[in-house]
């Protein structure tokens, strides 16, 4: 039970996440409306999303250190679950464009498409994708962890550029970005309330853990699969 | 003058908070308690997901020790 710790502290920060997130008092903005409650959810898709890449990259580097099929295993399995969120991510942002850039905003369905963020956020999630076609391509286990963990160091490279630096550059819908405000899109920490960080905080932690969760179920039943070619 | 000046404060103040009524936000739902239903539905899912997720952990720590002691 000592090391099922933080999968306790995952429950319980998203169920604080929940009652508080829906029953805590936010600000009163329009256009968002009672909508600026995704932040509890859709952003920390997000940021649950970079952390497991951020991991995957560190364990990928660590297996062209010493070409442990091990780390090979971690890194596959946190970009996996890194996409998993992504995705939802993506479908819920889907659901909050509708109600708020779209409908309240009147902006476009055309201004909504050329939204840099989501065209970043769309690459980098097709990098990953990338990342497992290439894994899938390989029958030969030593050059697909070689050479899947080479990829994977660029994919994280290209990561930030695309949902954080250009977006940045060029403007976007997102609150924050230059146009509407000054910062960076969906990173101000000036812009946020601070009863709403009391939330948000302990929601992104919650979800990661999450995250970390599911993706060392997954190293582990990997880990039993190949245990004739780990214990080699 | 100074009662001129308070006439005017006490407008503003009126007219911010009018501004501030306007944004419709779900109150109702709120007063009437039904965003309690909505909470309560949302943890059921949440503790569902976790305990099917805190099996599967379980099932896992069973396979790991049949595969690894032998």
């Amino acid at each position: 039970m000592k090391k099922n710790w933080w999968k306790i502290s995952s429950f319980l920060l998203l169920v604080y996440t929940i009652i508080a997130g829906f029953l805590f008092d936010v600000p009163r903005l329009p256009i968002l409306n009672e909508t600026i409650r995704n932040l509890y959810f859709h952003v920390c898709m997000w940021f649950g999303m970079m952390i497991l890449f951020s991991v995957s990259f560190a364990y990928s580097i660590k297996y062209l250190k010493g070409f442990d099929f091990r780390n090979d295993i971690i890194a596959s399995s946190f970009a996996n679950i890194g996409i998993l969120f992504g995705i939802l991510g993506y479908l819920t942002g889907i659901l909050w464009v509708n109600v708020t850039w779209i409908t309240d905003q009147s902006q476009s369905l055309g201004s909504v498409l050329k939204e840099p963020k989501l065209i970043g956020a769309a690459i980098a999630l097709l990098i990953y994708g990338a990342y497992f076609v290439l894994r899938g391509s390989f029958t030969d286990i030593d050059k697909r962890a070689r050479i899947s963990a080479v990829y994977n160091i660029f994919a994280f490279a290209m990561l930030f550029p695309s949902i954080w630096i250009i977006p940045r550059i060029v403007g976007s819908l997102h609150p924050g970005a230059p146009g509407s405000d000054t910062g960076n899109p969906a990173l101000d920490r000036k812009d946020l309330d601070g009863a709403m960080r009391a939330v948000f905080y302990p929601a992104i932690i919650g979800w990661t853990l999450l995250g970390v969760w599911i993706a060392g179920l997954k190293i582990r039943i990997d880990y039993i699969k190949n245990k004739n070619i780990i214990n080699e | 003058m100074n009662k001129l000046a308070t006439f005017i404060l006490l407008l503003l103040i009126a007219v911010s908070a009018n501004a501030q009524n306007e944004i419709e936000m779900a109150d109702t739902m709120r007063s009437n308690g039904k965003i309690y239903t909505v909470v309560a539905v949302c943890l059921t899912i949440l503790i569902g997901l976790f305990l099917y997720v805190f099996s599967l952990d379980k099932k896992i720590s069973k396979l790991e020790k049949e595969n690894y002691t032998k």
